[in-house]
């Protein structure tokens, strides 16, 4: 739906690039966002809706989802959705991206990514440049790993020269065979097939000496062990143009959480160490994770209801992504503005949108949140198309308490 | 009755297969699965008793309780004064695992002894003593237990060979002489002869505890069944 008013949002508390959120008014006409701060008023003829003092937000930018589940994301505050290429149909030509990229409209963006090989199977490179013309934001090699170091070294020169970010799955697939945990106490306790966590290490420095190669921009979806931080964490440091993301489930939790065998844990990567989650958490402080998406990916009981190493990995994110964020800044490890760096404006840019912050000119994406509202997680009754969290029964706070995509309210 | 004249073979869930069970209203189901932790999964569903036969390579806690009361009948009920070496395939095996829980918390010194790649990760965390050589890990050993080695793990992933195998662990009447001199020899069974155990060994009178092992298996099955069963039969006493 086209924006036919222009919309005022008023008496809210912006949620600006820097400090503390300022008291003011956003005001946006024609989808786009015009005018921002203390001293903005409606203008006669404005839509007005009074934030009541809550948050004013950019929506968030969700990079990396196995799923189109809208009233998901509509309740976690997520207006645009970055999808990855192994979501059902294998996104692997210009008609299933062309396809994808409207499947949201007019109140969700889908934004998909392109495989980054025929049907991924890490072999023969995929039609990147037509899939880049139908409405790919960037390419992905999905839930895994590109074992061929060679076909890996083509991909990322010919996304380098067709300017598209390349996000990776990090973790070397000869290491981790059919291992469900990370190898440790927790795995050897269970008896569950494990792989040490340096699998991730491994494929970290291989994709960064050939990016340093290559040119090429890559974007490791999930970084999840210190020693792999520490590579990114270096590399940044030279200058290469790399960044790195994470869910919240390994800020959240470590592997004592598949201490009794529940499959809304097994995820991937696995759940790590307490140490390498500490590691996380440093990493979100001192900014060498770019990005917090929510991984997000509905997995009903015929995946789930299974012995562990049997179960499907992945988690139904997208509802937990903004509160787990905020008790990032409750806890101190980031600042508000931060957080909505990690979850809206760092993802934003990184898919080349002119979205994710609250800045005049850009797409009028906006929610209203209660950072404070406290609610209680529960698999049961869930907004997502199925309820596999490992947060369950977990008390969290933030909630979004309107939405607006393109300065229409959703919903 | 077998997975293979189930509908298990016919794409049945294991949930699905646990709620028919429930529904014959069985006094309690004894469950073997290839999966770990399938075994709390089905007991999580279903009313009556379960009793775990077996789940990948989580546990098997029947075999751990016969090895013990095997090791009590022979040694007598002070645990504590014992060193007792398991030796062989620990990674995958579920009763190094129910051994490990069961013999520690007697009381005795446990040590495993098997290769890297069938060395499980941060394995003292269960209070064992890991050793990769095996003459080290039979130093004075009381009890020694050989591990089964599956075939398919032997033909170069984890293994060289069988027989290289048997060179470093295979458990030679020369090798239990490093034990304690009066050291005692068990195996879960089915032995692979001559791979990780000679027969001249298996079968060594006073030694070989393997055949008293089965018959112990017996009375403790039979004991588990009777303690798990009692509230449904309305007998007093434990559990």
């Amino acid at each position: 739906m086209k924006q036919l008013a222009p919309l005022t949002l008023t008496n809210g508390r912006l949620v600006l690039a820097a400090g503390e959120p300022q008291r003011g008014a956003v005001r946006c006409v024609d989808g786009r966002i015009v005018a921002v701060g203390p001293a903005v008023t409606a203008h006669d003829g404005d839509t007005v809706v009074d934030a009541g003092g809550a948050l004013i937000a950019p929506g968030l930018v969700d990079l990396g989802v196995f799923a189109i589940d809208k009233p998901a994301f509509h309740f976690g505050g997520i207006t645009r959705a970055a999808l990855m290429p192994d979501s059902g149909s294998v996104l692997d030509k210009p008609s299933t991206v062309r396809f994808a990229a409207q499947s949201g409209k007019p109140d969700l963006w889908v934004h998909p990514l392109a495989a980054a090989t025929k049907a991924l199977a890490g072999r023969e490179l995929a039609e990147l440049a037509m899939m880049r013309d139908a409405g790919a934001r960037a390419v992905a090699t999905g839930r895994r790993w590109v074992a061929d170091s060679g076909t890996m070294h083509r991909l990322l020169s010919y996304a380098a020269m067709l300017g598209l970010t390349v996000v990776v799955h990090a973790e070397d697939g000869g290491l981790t065979g059919n291992a469900v945990a990370t190898a440790g106490e927790m795995a050897t306790r269970l008896g569950l097939p494990s792989a040490p966590a340096e699998a991730e290490a491994l494929a970290v420095a291989r994709d960064l000496a050939l990016a340093g190669l290559t040119g090429a921009r890559v974007h490791f979806r999930q970084i999840t062990t210190a020693r792999a931080l520490a590579l990114v964490r270096a590399a940044k440091s030279r200058g290469m143009a790399v960044t790195a993301g994470v869910t919240p489930a390994h800020f959240m939790l470590s592997d004592t959480a598949i201490g009794d065998f529940r499959t809304f844990t097994r995820l991937s990567p696995p759940l790590r160490s307490a140490a390498d989650r500490q590691a996380v958490l440093a990493a979100l402080a001192d900014g060498t994770i770019d990005v917090i998406a929510s991984g997000h990916d509905p997995r009903g009981p015929e995946d789930k209801r299974l012995p562990f190493a049997d179960a499907e990995p992945g988690m139904a994110g997208a509802e937990v992504l903004l509160p787990l964020t905020l008790g990032l800044v409750r806890d101190g490890v980031i600042d508000l503005p931060r957080a909505f760096q990690l979850l809206s404006a760092n993802p934003a840019a990184l898919l080349g949108v002119q979205a994710g912050t609250l800045a005049e000119g850009a797409e009028a994406d906006l929610a209203l949140i209660d950072p404070e509202r406290p609610w209680i997680v529960d698999s049961n009754k869930m907004a997502a198309a199925a309820g596999n969290t490992p947060f369950d029964k977990q008390g969290v706070q933030g909630r979004v308490t309107a939405l607006f995509k393109g300065g229409v309210k959703v919903g | 009755m077998h997975a293979a004249q189930s509908s298990v073979k016919k794409g049945e869930t294991l949930i699905d297969t646990a709620m028919t069970l429930n529904s014959m209203r069985a006094d309690a189901i004894v469950i073997r699965h290839a999966s770990s932790g399938a075994v709390q999964l089905i007991a999580g569903k279903v009313d009556c008793p379960v009793l775990n036969a077996g789940d990948g390579q989580h546990e098997h806690p029947t075999q751990g309780l016969l090895d013990a009361l095997t090791i009590r009948t022979a040694k007598g009920p002070e645990f504590a004064r014992l060193k007792i070496t398991i030796c062989g395939d620990i990674l995958h095996s579920r009763v190094a695992r129910s051994n490990i829980h069961c013999l520690t918390t007697l009381g005795a010194d446990v040590h495993v002894c098997a290769p890297p790649a069938l060395m499980p990760a941060d394995i003292e965390q269960l209070k064992v003593t890991p050793h990769y050589h095996f003459d080290t890990a039979l130093k004075d050993a009381d009890v020694v237990m050989m591990l089964r080695l599956q075939q398919e793990r032997m033909e170069g992933q984890f293994i060289p060979s069988p027989r290289e195998y048997r060179h470093l662990y295979g458990l030679t009447l020369d090798r239990l002489a490093r034990a304690a001199p009066d050291a005692l020899v068990m195996h879960p069974g089915p032995m692979n002869r001559g791979i990780e155990i000679d027969s001249n060994v298996a079968d060594l009178p006073g030694r070989s505890l393997i055949t008293r092992q089965v018959e112990m298996g017996v009375a403790i099955r039979m004991a588990c069944l009777d303690v798990l069963t009692r509230k449904g039969r309305g007998v007093e006493g434990w559990a």
